[in-house]
């Protein structure tokens, strides 16, 4: 199952809900604000990193740039996708969950 | 018109709302007002400030370049919380470097940027006027 997170974990608590609520074997892309839960050394970055041993966590690359941060600035284990490979998890996962 | 101390309270992410753009031409018009405007950015608007944004692939306009005109507008009173830099793992080298003119000083050029513990931010809020929320 594909989750979809587009909210700053920082100010709104969707990323900590999918966390705690997402099958093993998922993948979360993060995508507009939430993709700063995917940077190092921030209050969440040990929630992310931990929930990597059972999920795959993914981030959209242009909104990444968009906020003035790259590939460097990541969570190790975090992919990357462009809008291409965002279309191609939407169509590999026949169930999507937007945690709006 | 009296002049009033007015404190634009930035605590949004740069580009998921329309927030931060509102916030930042609010500043400039109290400004042009004559207006005592100071700027603070807390919790997620400390984003707003990061460097090198780059919003063209959402068909953007990246607004946070204007920040280098707030002197201009003689907006120079920036605040950042460090706090909330901390808890998103910034620091200051990861933000744009804005400076100022200090007229009163022999021109000499300053960072915009001033950098405060939440003891000193909360001192700032409670002494405007004013508070704008973005």
């Amino acid at each position: 199952m594909l989750h979809i997170v587009n909210k700053s974990p920082f100010e709104k608590n969707s990323l900590a809900s999918c966390l705690r609520l997402s099958a093993e074997e998922s993948t979360i892309l993060l995508i507009e604000d939430a993709v700063y839960a995917a940077l190092v050394n921030t209050s969440v970055s040990e929630s992310v990193h931990r929930a990597m041993d059972e999920k795959r966590i993914v981030a959209l690359e242009p909104d990444l740039a968009a906020r003035g941060f790259d590939a460097n600035h990541l969570i190790n284990g975090v992919e990357l996708v462009d809008y291409d490979g965002f279309v191609t998890l939407t169509v590999d996962n026949p169930k999507i969950q937007s945690w709006l | 018109m009296s002049k009033k101390r007015i404190v634009c309270l930035n605590r949004r992410a740069p580009h998921g709302t329309n927030y931060p753009q509102e916030g930042f031409e609010v500043a400039l018009i109290g400004a042009a007002f004559d207006q005592d405007v100071a700027i603070a950015f807390v919790d997620d608007g400390v984003f707003q400030l990061k460097s090198e944004q780059n919003p063209r692939n959402l068909g953007l306009k990246n607004f946070t370049r204007s920040f280098g005109a707030l002197a201009d507008y003689e907006i120079c009173e920036v605040y950042v919380e460090i706090e909330s830099l901390t808890e998103r793992g910034l620091v200051e080298d990861d933000l744009m470097t804005l400076i100022w003119e200090d007229e009163d000083d022999g021109d000499i050029e300053k960072p915009l940027l001033r950098f405060v513990g939440q003891d000193e931010m909360s001192q700032i809020i409670s002494e405007a006027d004013v508070v704008l929320n973005f």
